[in-house]
């Protein structure tokens, strides 16, 4: 109630005001505007590398929007689906701008959800007290995963159907009861129409549910800490006499106008996509994929779409299978463990110790490198490439705790710079 | 530092682009078609009706698309394109049953909607340009693009026979490999060298046409949208520098 009072002094005068407190008292609209949004106090630093948490939520909505008007003439059913998807494309009104939108949105979603977690690493985000916080960012990724993979099915392509029974056929590969729980994801012995009908209700209901939920718990548990900034200072530390950090400025209007910026730039590259490559030379919509799935006939070269690349990388660089699931699927379990591996107390990589540098950058470019050779087909030097950057992927995360335990660090300012 | 760390992340953004375009697949040959010249695309559906849609459907054509794009009306449709009782708004479906076409080839002849998006469009001029006689395979014809096709040489009247020269060659395994040399004319065809070469080229660019009927009309939109996202960005930024005069 004391809350309700408080904001009812929001409004003053005229008939908007008084439907404005009418609701104030029924229901905490200003003052989640004020906690969330005008009252919100951010670092004044943000850089570049700020970008890609709205734009991470920009692209969701974007997924969320064509993705209803895509299920409005999509028909998942393995004699229809391929077809209704050329029935978007040729015949539904401004469907293939629909359908080009939701295809570029998938990868566009994973280029900046990689990019918003590198710069978590970069700048100690996922720090005390932010652990959490990178932990719902890391379910927010394995579902994105699931969803990407699952969507990925509907157009019923030649890559769809052989890219879900390699990667379902993985599970296989479980001692005991993994042939089992292959069936049981397929629902059939291969992929087939019941698969197909059961991913699509996946990719449509189940897991954009969670991914909604994950993201507000995301955005609620940054707020109660605050956001962190390219200096990683801590700008609750030193506030002003109305208790507003002096390093901070409200999101709104400061980071809303500014974003805005940022956001055109990124539709700009978007609509570059849509409009002139929309298959971006086969990396967002592969060219086998535009012939229908046919099971008597396996493509010679069967490679997943590039944002699932790296790990398929690590999967073939072990020999044999069970071993292969087991490191892929720890190269996503080490994930969610860095606030734990990292002993360093400094949070942003300008503070910090070469070591870590060289480590972070190692890692960043084995990471892309992985992602190349998942895309070929493997032959000797490749494979032992995928090995040798499969050895610096995990080096990274493994030897953290020693190299970042007595890390030489400069000192940390009390304010944020602007050392561009 | 961020400039540093952007030009990195530029780099490593490049990197596996600039390794894909040194990496070279078997040689194809380059089809020049050209999307954007409508009397191409029109010799080019003349010439798919008349040699391929005897066999291959393209069902997801519809003929009313094809007329507003290629600019031709009903009756020049219905006169020139379209032979088999098929009404303006029907699509390019054929009467030869699957089933039946299957045990003719020995596969079904593929629908074309979408093989200039599969196969693209140098890999359909390649396929066209180097059919060759080869008294082994059962249709008489083998060809370069596609080893073992079961498609006869339906151009042949029109190109003329050729016979493919290939000599032997060693590779690392010690193992002996056919490697295509030339081709040499056997017999003359109806049209020149260069001429069905055109002939070629038109049907692909029809073929590309069809794949993704939409793409001309969305290059050409993708200006307008850039444009009108180039002055939002303006008025963006001016409205950020002036709520951020004050900011430091």
């Amino acid at each position: 109630m004391k809350h309700s009072k408080a904001s009812a002094s929001q409004y003053t005068g005229g008939r908007l005001a008084a439907f404005g407190n009418w609701i104030d008292d029924r229901f905490p609209m200003s003052k989640m505007w004020r906690e969330h949004v005008s009252e919100y106090y951010a670092p004044k630093n943000f850089n570049f590398w700020y970008y890609f948490g709205v734009l991470s939520m920009v692209v969701l909505v974007i997924q969320i929007v064509t993705g209803i008007f895509l299920t409005m003439n999509y028909k998942p059913s393995s004699a229809e689906a391929f077809a209704s998807v050329e029935y978007i494309m040729r015949d539904v009104e401004w469907g293939w701008l629909i359908r080009y939108m939701h295809s570029t949105g998938a990868s566009m979603f994973f280029i900046v959800v990689y990019l918003h977690m590198f710069r978590g690493l970069m700048y100690g985000s996922f720090k005390k007290p932010r652990e959490l916080l990178w932990v719902f960012g890391m379910l927010i990724y394995v579902a994105l995963m699931a969803e990407a993979f699952m969507g990925y099915l509907l157009p019923w392509g030649q890559m769809s159907y052989w890219g879900a029974q390699v990667i379902v056929s993985l599970f296989g590969a479980i001692p005991v009861v993994g042939e089992g729980l292959a069936e049981w994801i397929r629902g059939d012995f291969y992929i087939s129409d019941i698969t197909l009908n059961r991913f699509f209700a996946l990719h449509v209901v189940a897991v954009p549910l969670v991914l909604i939920m994950l993201v507000v718990a995301h955005i609620l548990a940054l707020h109660e800490v605050g956001s962190n900034n390219p200096d990683g200072v801590d700008i609750k530390k030193l506030k002003d006499e109305d208790g507003i950090p002096l390093d901070g400025i409200a999101f709104h209007p400061y980071y809303t106008t500014k974003d805005l910026v940022g956001i055109t730039v990124f539709l700009a590259i978007f609509a570059a996509i849509i409009f002139f490559a929309p298959e971006m030379g086969g990396y967002f919509l592969e060219h086998a994929n535009f012939e229908p799935a046919d099971p008597l006939k396996t493509p010679e070269h069967i490679a997943p779409v590039w944002y699932f690349t790296p790990f398929y990388a690590i999967l073939r660089a072990i020999p044999n299978k069970l071993g292969g699931v087991v490191l892929m699927g720890m190269a996503i379990v080490v994930l969610f463990l860095l606030p734990w591996l990292d002993k360093c107390s400094v949070r942003s990589i300008r503070y910090r110790s070469t070591t870590f540098k060289v480590a972070l950058f190692s890692f960043a470019i084995s990471f892309v490198a992985l992602g190349w050779l998942g895309l070929q087909k493997p032959t000797s030097t490749y494979t032992w490439l995928s090995r040798f950057f499969t050895l610096v992927y995990f080096a990274f995360f493994i030897l953290m705790p020693f190299y970042t335990r007595n890390e030489k660090t400069k000192p940390v300012p009390d304010r944020v710079t602007y050392h561009g | 530092m961020v400039n540093r760390l952007t030009l990195l992340f530029v780099i490593l953004l490049a990197m596996p682009a600039g390794a894909i375009a040194a990496g070279g697949s078997q040689t194809l040959m380059h089809a020049n078609n050209d999307l954007t010249n409508t009397a191409s695309l029109r010799r080019g559906a003349r010439n798919y009706v008349n040699y391929c849609q005897g066999c291959h459907s393209a069902s997801f054509v519809r003929y009313n698309q094809l007329a507003k794009d290629l600019q031709l009306s009903e009756s020049q449709m219905l006169e020139n394109l379209m032979f088999t009782g098929d009404r303006i708004f029907d699509t390019m479906t054929i009467a030869m049953p699957a089933d039946e076409a299957s045990a003719w080839f020995g596969r079904t002849p593929p629908d074309l909607s979408l093989t200039g998006r599969s196969r693209g469009a140098d890999w359909l001029y390649t396929y066209l340009m180097t059919f060759y006689v080869d008294e082994k395979s059962p249709v008489g014809s083998n060809n370069l693009a596609l080893p073992g096709a079961s498609m006869p040489h339906v151009l042949w009247e029109l190109q003329g026979l050729q016979r493919a020269v290939f000599r032997d060659e060693l590779d690392d395994g010690g193992n002996v490999h056919k490697v295509f040399e030339d081709f040499e004319p056997v017999t003359q065809g109806s049209l020149t060298p260069r001429e069905y070469e055109q002939f070629v080229r038109d049907i692909v660019n029809f073929l590309a046409y069809i794949g993704e009927p939409v793409q001309l009309k969305r290059r050409a939109m993708g200006g307008w949208v850039l444009a009108f996202l180039l002055v939002f960005f303006v008025l963006a930024l001016l409205l950020k520098k002036e709520y951020w005069s004050d900011v430091r």
